[in-house]
C-alpha cells in the first residue's frame, strides 16, 4: 500500500534545529534503504506559493503569503508498507524524532492511502487476511 | 484499541525494529539463525507485555533489550562452549549496563549485518524454496502464518522448511559469514535469484486468489530496493530492481474489473504507476553505468523499459526489442527467449522474418508442449494470409493449452482463420 505523509506546522518556532535535521536524515537514510521510502520532498515557504480559490462561485488568485493560513505544509513523503498500522508506527517514530530534538515544536504528520483501482492485485496488503 | 488493532500495531513496530534487532543480535552471537530465533522471542514478549503497559515510547530500546536478555540467557544454558560463552557474556553484561543509549541507534550502519543476512538467508546450498522461506522471514520480517498464506501452502510445511534450514545453517557452520569480492558477485546470484522468484510467484499468481498474491511482489521490490542498498556497486542487483519496478509499475493495468488478465499491448497505459517507471528507469540506468548493460537482468529490464517508456502500443520500439531479445538469447541460450524475439522481430520486420525463426524452433522439445509456440505460429501466418495453415497451428495450440480460457481465445482464433481461408 501506498502512503503520503503530509507534515504540517502551526507556529513553527524557526528552522529545524541541526539535532533535528540530523535525526530525521539518519531515519530518511534508513527507510530507503529499508525499501520504504520511494520518493519525498520539501517545499519552498509559502510566501513563494500562490492559491488558486473558488469562494461563492467566483473563482481568484491569491499569491503567498496567506495571512489567513494556520497550518503549513514543509514538504511530504511516500512510502510503501504493509498497512495502515505500519503506516502509523513510521509516523509515531518521525514525530517522536520531532519530540526529542526540537522541544516547543508543535505540528502534525498526517498519513494519508493512495487511492488505487479496486481491482488491483499487485503490490497492495493482504488485506483480507487481517479482516 | 482493539485487541487485534493493538496486536497489528505491534506487529507493524516489532517489523521497524526486526533488521536492526536481528542483525545487532547476529553480530553479537555470531549465529544468524539463533538471532533469528531470539528477534520473534523479542516480539512475542513485546505481544505479551504491551498490551498490558502500552507501547514504549522507544519501542525499539524495549525490544532489544529484551532480546539480549534472552541472548544472555540462552547462552547461560549452556549450548555453547564454555569460554565462547564467558567471553559473549561479560561482553554483553557490560554492553547491558550502558546500553539503552537507544538514540546513538540510528548512527551505525547495519548494511554490512544486513548483507550478511541475506547472503545467510539466501544460501545455495539451501532449496529455492527454503531460501524463499527463509529471506521473507528474516529479511522481510513476515511471520511464518504470513509466508504460508501468500505461497498457498500449509503453515506447518512452511514452519517445517524454516526449521529445517536453520538448522542446516547452524550445523554447517554456514550460520554466520559474508562472501567478500568476487566470492560475492558469484553468491549475489542465488540472493537474486531467490528474490526474483519471489517476485514472480506473486506476479504470475498462476494460482490462488488475487489478494492473497500481491503481498509477495511487494516484498520482492522491496528486498531488491534493500539488496542495492548493501550492495550498491553490482548492476545485476539493479537491473532485477529495474526489472520489478517496471514490471510492477503495471499491476493496476493487468486485469479488468473482472479480474481478467489484459494483455500488454492492450492495456490502458495511463494506469501504469508513473513514480514506478521512474524508479525502474533510475535503476536500469545505474546498471548501465555500472557497466552491467548485458547483464540477465539488466537486459530483461531493458526490455521492459522499451514498453514502459513508449506512451501508446504503436510508438513501441520493437527493432530495439528485437536487438535486446538478441542480446540475450546469445548470453541464455532459450527457446522461449528465441520465441518471444521471434515476436519482436515480428513486429520490427515483419512476419516473413519471424516465421523463420519461429520454424527454426519447431523441433525444440522444451516447446514440444508449449502452447505459446502454436500460438505466435497461427499469428503469423494468418498475418502472411496463409490461413488454412494458421487454422491448423492456432488448433493444434488450443489442444496444448493449460486452461479454458486460453483454449477458447486459440479456437476462436482457429474459427477467424477457417473463415478467412473459406472467403
Amino acid at each position: 500500500m501506498r502512503f503520503m505523509y503530509i507534515v504540517t506546522s502551526s507556529h513553527p518556532p524557526g528552522p529545524p534545529t541541526p539535532a533535528l535535521m540530523e535525526a530525521m536524515g539518519k531515519l530518511a537514510d534508513r527507510e530507503i534503504k529499508a525499501g520504504r521510502m520511494i520518493d519525498s520532498g520539501g517545499l519552498m515557504p509559502v510566501a513563494m506559493g500562490a492559491q488558486v480559490r473558488i469562494t461563492d462561485g467566483q473563482l481568484r488568485i491569491v499569491d503567498g503569503p496567506f495571512v489567513e493560513t494556520k497550518e503549513v505544509i514543509g514538504g511530504y513523503a511516500i512510502f510503501e508498507l504493509r498497512d495502515k498500522e505500519e503506516a502509523v508506527a513510521a509516523a509515531v517514530e518521525f514525530m517522536q524524532l520531532h519530540k526529542d530534538h526540537m522541544p516547543g515544536w508543535e505540528g502534525t504528520c498526517e498519513v494519508r492511502s493512495f487511492a488505487m483501482p479496486a481491482h488491483e492485485g499487485g503490490c497492495q496488503v493482504d488485506a483480507l487476511a487481517r479482516a | 484499541m482493539t485487541a487485534a488493532g493493538l496486536h497489528h500495531t505491534i506487529l507493524a513496530v516489532w517489523r521497524i525494529e526486526q533488521p536492526r534487532l536481528i542483525t545487532s543480535l547476529a553480530r553479537i552471537l555470531r549465529d544468524v539463525p539463533l538471532a533469528e530465533d531470539l528477534t520473534q522471542e523479542a516480539l512475542l514478549a513485546a505481544l505479551e507485555h504491551w498490551p498490558a503497559t502500552g507501547i514504549p515510547e522507544k519501542p525499539g530500546a524495549w525490544l532489544m533489550a529484551t532480546a539480549k536478555r534472552r541472548a544472555l540467557d540462552h547462552l547461560r544454558r549452556g549450548q555453547m562452549l564454555a569460554r565462547k560463552h564467558e567471553m559473549l557474556a561479560s561482553d554483553m553484561e557490560q554492553e547491558q549496563q550502558t546500553m539503552p543509549d537507544w538514540d546513538t541507534a540510528l548512527d551505525d550502519d547495519i548494511g554490512d549485518e544486513l548483507l550478511r543476512l541475506v547472503f545467510t538467508a539466501c544460501h545455495p546450498m539451501l532449496s529455492r524454496e527454503a531460501r524463499a522461506a527463509l529471506a521473507l522471514r528474516m529479511i522481510c520480517g513476515l511471520t511464518t502464518e504470513e509466508i504460508a498464506r501468500a505461497f498457498l501452502l500449509p503453515e506447518a510445511t512452511i514452519a517445517q522448511r524454516i526449521v529445517r534450514a536453520k538448522r542446516t545453517l547452524s550445523e554447517s557452520g554456514l550460520g554466520y559469514e559474508t562472501p567478500r569480492g568476487e566470492e560475492l558477485s558469484e553468491r549475489l546470484s542465488s540472493v537474486l535469484e531467490v528474490v526474483y522468484l519471489i517476485f514472480n510467484e506473486g506476479y504470475t499468481a498462476a494460482r490462488g486468489e488475487h489478494w492473497l498474491r500481491p503481498q509477495l511482489c511487494h516484498e520482492a521490490v522491496r528486498m531488491g530496493r534493500v539488496l542495492i542498498s548493501i550492495a550498491p556497486h553490482e548492476p545485476e542487483a539493479h537491473g532485477l530492481l529495474a526489472l520489478m519496478e517496471l514490471n510492477a509499475s503495471r499491476t493496476a493495468a493487468r486485469t479488468d474489473a473482472a479480474g481478467e488478465p489484459i494483455l500488454l499491448l492492450e492495456q490502458n497505459r495511463a494506469l501504469w504507476d508513473q513514480l514506478q517507471i521512474r524508479r525502474g528507469i533510475q535503476a536500469l540506468g545505474r546498471a548501465r553505468e555500472l557497466g552491467g548493460a548485458g547483464g540477465f537482468y539488466v537486459l530483461q529490464a531493458a526490455i521492459i523499459a522499451c514498453h514502459a517508456q513508449a506512451s501508446t502500443a504503436a510508438q513501441t520500439e520493437w527493432s530495439r526489442i528485437s536487438g535486446l531479445y538478441a542480446e540475450l538469447a546469445a548470453l541464455a541460450r532459450s527457446p522461449i527467449i528465441e520465441l518471444n524475439r521471434a515476436v519482436a522481430v515480428g513486429m520490427a520486420e515483419g512476419p516473413e522474418a519471424a516465421l523463420v525463426i519461429v520454424d527454426g524452433l519447431a523441433l525444440e522439445p522444451a516447446l514440444k508442449t508449449y502452447h505459446l509456440l502454436g500460438s505466435v505460429r497461427g499469428d503469423l501466418l494468418q498475418k502472411l494470409g496463409r490461413f488454412e495453415e494458421a487454422r491448423a497451428a492456432f488448433e493444434a495450440a488450443a489442444e496444448l493449452a493449460g486452461n479454458r480460457r486460453e483454449q477458447d481465445l486459440l479456437r476462436r482464433r482457429a474459427a477467424e482463420a477457417a473463415s478467412a481461408a473459406a472467403s
